[in-house]
């Protein structure tokens, strides 16, 4: 048997892989910018010259990390245009104004002021340095809300008009407060920080285990987790009311994400299960559930009723003629469930932390330092699968239920050209990740310098590049 | 004038930043592996441009953003169309991105030596590729009624899109030795006068023939008469000129001033040939994209020039800021006499 592949299945796989990848380094980036803007601030306020220390160590860690992020970021504005042009043409008025506000408002800032911050120690006041820290984190911030809104009517389509086969902006305001763009913006920043967080964490249990910078490192670790708690707690319900949201707009996705076929209602959440997962096997061989679980989680309520995939497809066949609007079951499934198991695994390893704090053992647990390591690895494991199940639950759209996915790609690209743009995104960004991962783990090992001593990379300028 | 055309200038604008200036950062890159003589006067040259080569690197980004959300059938056009030439690009610009950041990571010559060249072979590819690609958009590339790019990554290439690469490449370099010139001091600045000196005459020779020929390219392929193209080209060939005077006469900030002039000049030159087309086509040129057929709504652009003129001026004031905060020379101590060179050019 032969499979053809389609020139839209290679779009498809080229746009998953580089945006995922590029998703590796927007949350820490997106949560370290402010982590290392507060260290800054409590030694501008306090004097104390250990969390300038951290501030200038973790400072480093976002810098590697950074620099990757806009290198893969360009890959993600270009390919709108290289591999789905017909996709390009049909959102350009509506989709295209918040991306080329994210450039005017946020990459400008962004980018502007990580220079003063790292070329302008021994430029600018102590007061205005500190100015650029906090401006490149609203800059980071800004940028991820111009984009989730982007993303956010690709979900739910509002504020436009489709005219004469190309949707319009009608109006902005509905746009950038569309209700999916605002719960997905909190989502998303909460995640960045969770994986600041417990970035920082880690890196402190390590030097833990060491047995070196106990001391500074225990201020780190108090921060990471007075942030990391609450934070990762929190986004668990940000989490669990956007699947209400998303059930208000696309019941597909939900139904697909439960694997429920037929509605229900009260509807139980199933924790794990196996078969169940195509339209000719629909009932589990076995499972694991919650009753009232997921009525309470989609709904907010105690016997809400959730559409099966089965009446949605019924419905959307009627609305938007025939076709199959069913998407990866098995995919959705699992991704959410790998998700919402690796986030409340942080909340755990975070709330075990703050126990072991209290307790004044934190140091000396072992098991839990290596444990804390391991743990830096959760919110990219729950944020990639939230972007998997975010998206693969829209197929078969591309903009829900305006332009289907099949019928988005460039027409003038062949299936040749993007192996091509595969296999060399591939090869580059395989050696980048290498690379990042070796220069995060050396500078995460280091001894923090003496502010003014050698190897600190900040205060000596010929040793900045 | 009408939205459209407002955003065609907004556009030719973005472009203009982005040659202007990330043009010198593109041609500190190329100069890396000749200019210096140690690892010392390396670093000095990329902390000349250290705090601002990502800000200008924005300046391409909004570019295609506003291509993007003003005109997405260009859009959709040119990136699909000039796909391998993209991808180039992208490659080039992704190992020179993290070349900064990762290069004073470790100490040994192979790393260090490896990231300069990455520096440099980016620099270089991408410019080579914008003056192929840019010119590409007035000389004409075939395009089908549907409006789709009907070509190959070959039909890029042609005598007239070359020479705009290798012009660019140049005038880069050119631009970025007077850069130099300005932003460091002792021996190092007196080899970036002396390789700008060298660069001189073959880059103003390039880019003032690179001007003709696309008023030419204008006229005979897209349908335009000899004004307006001829003004900003004149204007381009002007400052070429002056560019080579000063610099013989040692006035180095008037040289840099009229290498970004020039710069600027190529960028107005090709998109005024251009207007109001956005892509020509060849051979059947009525299948061109116009500014009109591959515009956005009234209401969109509407939006998005309230958008601009908040924050262009915005961004102008803190990224001009951010040069004035690092306006002090960088490498060497300067002797007295050389002080005073400094200070009256």
């Amino acid at each position: 048997m032969t499979i053809a592949v389609t020139t839209v299945d290679l779009a498809r796989l080229q746009f998953a892989t580089t945006s995922l990848y590029h998703f590796l380094f927007v949350p820490l980036t997106l949560g370290l910018a402010p982590l290392v803007a507060v260290m800054q601030t409590i030694w501008y306020r306090g004097g104390d010259e250990a969390w300038l220390r951290l501030a200038r160590f973790f400072g480093t860690l976002m810098l590697i990390n950074f620099a990757i992020g806009v290198a893969t970021g360009l890959v993600q504005e270009f390919q709108f245009g290289m591999n789905w042009s017909i996709y390009s043409e049909f959102v350009g008025d509506v989709f295209g104004a918040p991306l080329a506000i994210e450039g005017l408002a946020a990459f400008f800032l962004e980018s502007t002021f990580l220079g003063l911050w790292i070329f302008g120690w021994d430029r600018l006041s102590k007061r205005l340095h500190l100015a650029t820290i906090w401006l490149l984190a609203v800059g980071t911030w800004a940028s991820a809300f111009f984009i989730i809104v982007a993303n956010s009517w690709m979900q739910r389509p509002v504020g436009s008009d489709v005219v004469d086969g190309r949707a319009e902006l009608t109006s902005v305001w509905e746009l950038l407060s569309n209700r999916f763009a605002i719960w997905a913006f909190i989502h998303v920043v909460l995640v960045g920080l969770t994986t600041a967080a417990m970035l920082v964490f880690g890196v402190a249990c390590w030097h833990f285990l060491r047995g070196r910078n106990v001391e500074l490192f225990m201020k780190a670790a108090k921060l990471a987790l007075i942030v990391g708690v609450p934070i990762s707690a929190v986004n668990l319900g940000v989490g669990s009311h956007l699947g209400v949201v998303i059930t208000d707009y696309q019941p597909m996705k939900i139904a697909a994400t439960e694997a429920q076929w037929d509605t229900c209602g009260p509807c139980s959440f199933s924790l794990f299960q196996i078969g169940g997962f195509s339209e000719d096997d629909q009932t589990p061989s076995f499972d694991i559930e919650i009753p009232h679980l997921l009525s309470l989680l989609a709904t907010d309520s105690w016997n809400g009723e959730v559409q099966g995939m089965n009446d949605v497809q019924r419905e959307y066949e009627a609305e938007y003629g025939a076709g199959n609007y069913v998407p990866p079951v098995r995919t959705t499934y699992w991704s959410m469930r790998i998700m919402a198991y690796a986030g409340t695994l942080v909340f755990l390893v975070a709330a075990l932390g703050a126990f072991l704090y209290r307790r004044k053992r934190l140091e000396r647990t072992r098991w839990f330092l290596w444990t804390g390591i391991a743990a830096i690895s959760l919110p990219y494991i729950s944020a990639l699968a939230g972007w998997l199940l975010s998206e693969v639950g829209r197929q078969p759209w591309i903009v829900q239920g305006l332009l289907k996915t099949a019928n988005a790609n460039s027409p003038s690209v062949g299936t040749s050209t993007i192996w091509l743009s595969l296999a060399v995104l591939a090869l580059l960004y395989g050696a980048l990740a290498v690379v990042d991962f070796v220069l995060m783990r050396r500078y995460a090992r280091l001894d923090p310098p003496e502010v003014g001593g050698a190897g600190d990379e900040f205060a000596t300028p010929a040793v900045g590049y | 004038m009408d939205l459209e055309t407002l955003w065609f200038c907004l556009i030719v604008i973005l472009w203009a930043g982005y040659f202007l200036l990330e043009g010198f950062d593109f041609g500190v890159g190329m100069l890396l592996p000749f200019l210096p003589r140690g690892e010392e006067d390396r670093q000095t040259m990329l902390r000349a441009i250290g705090p601002v080569w990502d800000g200008n690197e924005v300046w391409l980004i909004v570019a295609g953003g506003a291509t993007f959300a003003a005109f997405p059938a260009w859009y959709a056009t040119m990136f699909s169309g000039f796909y391998v030439a993209l991808l180039l690009v992208l490659v080039f610009l992704i190992v020179r991105v993290v070349s900064f950041e990762w290069r004073s990571k470790s100490e040994t010559p192979g790393w260090r030596s490896l990231w300069t060249w990455a520096n440099t072979i980016g620099s270089a590819g991408a410019a080579l590729v914008w003056g192929v690609g840019l010119s590409c958009l007035v000389y004409g590339v075939p395009i089908d009624s549907d409006g789709d790019y009907a070509g190959d990554f070959w039909d890029l290439f042609n005598a007239y899109t070359v020479f705009a690469g290798v012009t660019v490449v140049l005038l880069f370099a050119f631009h970025g030795a007077t850069f130099l010139t300005l932003r460091t001091v002792g021996e190092l600045r007196d080899r970036a006068e002396h390789a700008a000196r060298r660069l001189a005459l073959p880059a103003a020779v390039l880019a003032a023939a690179f001007l003709v020929w696309t008023v030419v390219v204008a006229m005979d392929r897209n349908d335009k008469e000899l004004f307006p193209p001829v003004l900003p080209a004149a204007l381009g060939i002007v400052a070429l000129g002056l560019a080579v005077v000063f610099l013989f006469a040692g006035r180095t900030g008037r040289a840099f001033a009229m290498t970004g002039l020039a710069t600027v000049s190529v960028v107005a030159t090709l998109f005024v040939s251009l207007y109001p087309r956005v892509m020509v086509s060849n051979p059947d040129f009525a299948n061109s994209l116009t500014v009109d057929d591959a515009a956005s709504s009234h209401y969109a652009l509407a939006v998005m020039s309230v958008v601009a003129l908040i924050f262009v001026p915005v961004v102008l004031a803190y990224q001009g800021w951010t040069y004035y905060v690092f306006r002090r020379r960088l490498g060497g101590e300067a002797s007295e006499p050389e002080k005073a060179e400094v200070a009256s050019a």
